[in-house]
């Protein structure tokens, strides 16, 4: 038996100063100037460069000061951060490009006006917003029930069955649809059913909702998986029905995260175009019966404005980015309420 | 209202697999039937299909007979809600329905069973069966608060208050206490002391020492060996099969020389 030796092991190492990597950020960037201004580069290529000398310079020095571990993490920091900074680069400038020049469109005649009449000088988008609002709203109406009632019969009661995974492959499928095909569809069915032309806020409704029946099943039976067995056997073992315990006891448990799937099933259909153009037109003029008569919609206002701007085409141009805008806002305010009900509607886990 | 429970030749499947075999025994009512035996041998498998409650998981089912009081469970037309609202359960983990408040959970039962209570009668409810849980001084001043903030012994005894409060005849316990303190332990021993006055209870326990303080009577399971299915090896009044069991088995698991 040999005995052990028990080493002194050092649980300090050289760090670099807490300053090190703004250091180093401010060497790269003023070298990249230099070099850049020098060889006539614009600004995006002397920051390639900057993040360039910073992503070798900052892991050199910690090599040489500190260890090997210490090196590759600040390499791999730095590049999480370069990363990220990339992705946020486009968001940031298609939100400013938004904003700063939809933002100035918005007034009183702007949300209140339609475009009925209106030649030559700059209009309104009610007709178009209260067509979007229409439109996601039946499309909402008919994909909830439709979705979560399939999500239902996917977690409770087919589970590993074959009807089960068949019904998953076909709303597999369906999200793969393109979303012209689904305005195509649903333009062909109004077509069989009421005659050829039916162009109405109902079929633009069922197209969207064509497009979200898929993520709000998918979305939804996650958020029922996510409902521990163990309330279900609580609540069965209490003598309740099943279909009673799943409203009373699953629903409510899932319910916070139902709601974030529908609204952003919601948030993706409401800026669709093609099935809206096909199945429910455009007009200058406010329909707010969804059942006769085409209807606009942001989308397609935007879409034409833009294509189609006609005798004096910055007027029309402005105003779609104006429309853009609401749209964004529109989103957003839906996100916003869709949190705060899931923050209300959460199970209650605090003291 | 108690009731005692019989029953013969019963066999427990999971699927294809036999999980508890040739079970024979009788559970006496108003007294506390403790099970004991080493782990994986079809306690928990044998309680649950004393309420039907083994048959909700896919491929499950069970062959023999099991009386309630005269009346055979797994006859063809009886409903297993029924027999579930008469046969209660206290499940191994805590699990109060996270949505509701503590008041809402003691009164889940009959509100989601449609008994329509008044304020007062929904109040002496929740009252009495948190008193029959031992928790109620802990929690009259916080009814409305989440019962998911309880600590997990309070939380285990409001899920004995829940299942009390739709007044069973018969209480299914698997390993209540196994998650839980000395001092919780011992309110919930205390508990079912209490409620054996009203109550036939079953308790499923690896605690040597709890099986011998609470119980009148004791099963012992074991496996016939690796692979092979649990069975019953012997019933008795508890004081007889912790001085002198009838079967070797039995004598070598108490003291502790094997499982
Ligand atoms: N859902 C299930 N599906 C298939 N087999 C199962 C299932 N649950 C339990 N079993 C099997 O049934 C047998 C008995 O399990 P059971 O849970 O009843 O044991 P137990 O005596 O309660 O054990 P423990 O003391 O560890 O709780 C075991 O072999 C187990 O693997
Ligand atoms: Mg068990």
């Amino acid at each position: 038996m040999s005995a052990i030796v028990h080493q002194h092991v050092p649980l300090t190492h050289p760090r670099l100063p807490r300053w090190a990597p703004a250091l180093v950020g401010v060497i790269s960037l003023a070298l990249a100037a230099l070099l850049g201004i020098s060889l006539g580069w614009g600004p995006v290529g002397i920051v390639v460069v900057a993040l360039l000398v910073y992503l070798v310079g900052l892991p050199v020095w910690s090599r040489l000061v500190e260890n090997r571990r210490a090196a590759t993490n600040r390499f791999v920091t730095t590049l999480v951060w370069v990363s990220l900074g990339i992705a946020l680069v486009p968001l940031g400038s298609l939100l400013w490009k938004v904003i700063s020049l939809g933002a100035p469109q918005v007034n009183g005649r702007f949300l209140t006006w339609s475009m009925k009449n209106v030649f030559g000088e700059s209009g309104g988008i009610y007709h178009s917003l209260t067509g979007t609002l229409i439109i996601t709203l039946i499309a909402t109406i008919i994909s909830v029930p439709v979705g979560l009632m399939t999500a239902i019969y996917l977690v409770e009661y087919g589970a590993k069955s074959r009807t089960a995974s068949a019904i998953r492959f076909l709303v597999d499928v369906m999200t793969g649809i393109p979303s012209i095909v689904a305005g195509l569809f649903a333009y062909a069915l109004f077509t069989l059913l009421f005659g050829p032309g039916t162009k109405i806020g109902f079929a633009g409704g069922l197209a969207l909702s064509l497009l979200m029946v898929p993520i709000v099943v998918r979305s939804a039976e996650e958020m029922l998986k996510l409902v521990p067995d163990d309330l279900r056997e609580a609540s069965w073992a209490l003598g309740v029905p099943k279909w009673k315990t799943i409203l009373k006891v699953v629903l409510p448990t899932a319910l916070a995260g139902i709601i974030t799937g529908v609204t952003l099933a919601v948030a993706r259909v409401i800026g669709e175009t093609a099935p809206l153009l096909i199945a429910c037109g455009a007009t200058t003029a406010v329909n707010l019966n969804p059942a006769s008569g085409q209807m606009s919609s942001l989308p397609v206002f935007i879409y034409f404005s833009y294509t189609q701007p006609g005798a004096n085409p910055k007027i029309l141009q402005d105003m779609a980015w104006g429309a853009a805008f609401v749209l964004i806002v529109v989103v957003m305010v839906l996100n916003l309420i869709a949190r705060v009900a899931g923050k209300i509607l959460a199970p209650k886990t605090g003291h | 209202m108690a009731k005692s429970i019989d029953v013969s030749d019963l066999n427990i499947y999971y699927s294809d697999f036999l999980a508890v075999e040739g079970v024979t025994m009788t559970i006496p009512a108003r007294s506390v039937t403790a099970f004991i035996g080493p782990s994986g041998c079809g306690k928990s498998t044998f309680l649950r299909s004393l309420n039907r409650m083994h048959e909700v998981i896919p491929g499950a089912r069970v062959e023999g007979k099991v009386m309630v009081d005269g009346q055979s469970l797994y006859d063809a037309n009886v409903d297993p809600v029924e027999v579930r609202r008469e046969i209660g359960m206290v499940f191994q983990r805590p699990n109060p329905f996270p949505t509701m408040s503590i008041y809402e959970n003691v009164l889940a039962g009959l509100r989601l069973n449609n008994k329509r209570l008044k304020k007062s009668e929904a109040d002496s409810v929740v009252e009495k069966s948190l008193k029959g849980a031992n928790l109620w001084n802990e929690v009259k001043d916080r009814l409305n608060k989440p019962g998911m903030g309880l600590s997990g012994g309070q939380q285990q005894r409001l899920c004995i208050a829940r299942a009390i409060a739709v007044e069973p005849q018969v209480l299914l316990m698997d390993e209540p206490c196994s998650a839980l303190d000395p001092i919780s332990t011992s309110a919930i021993e205390d508990l079912i002391h209490e409620l054996k006055e009203e109550y036939t209870i079953v308790i499923v326990t690896h605690n040597m020492q709890q099986a011998a303080r609470v119980s009148e009577d004791t099963a012992f399971f074991n496996l016939a060996g690796a692979g092979k299915p649990g069975r019953l090896v012997e019933m008795n009044p508890t004081k007889k099969i912790f001085s002198v069991p009838d079967e070797e088995a039995t004598e070598a698991y108490i003291s502790g020389r094997f499982g």
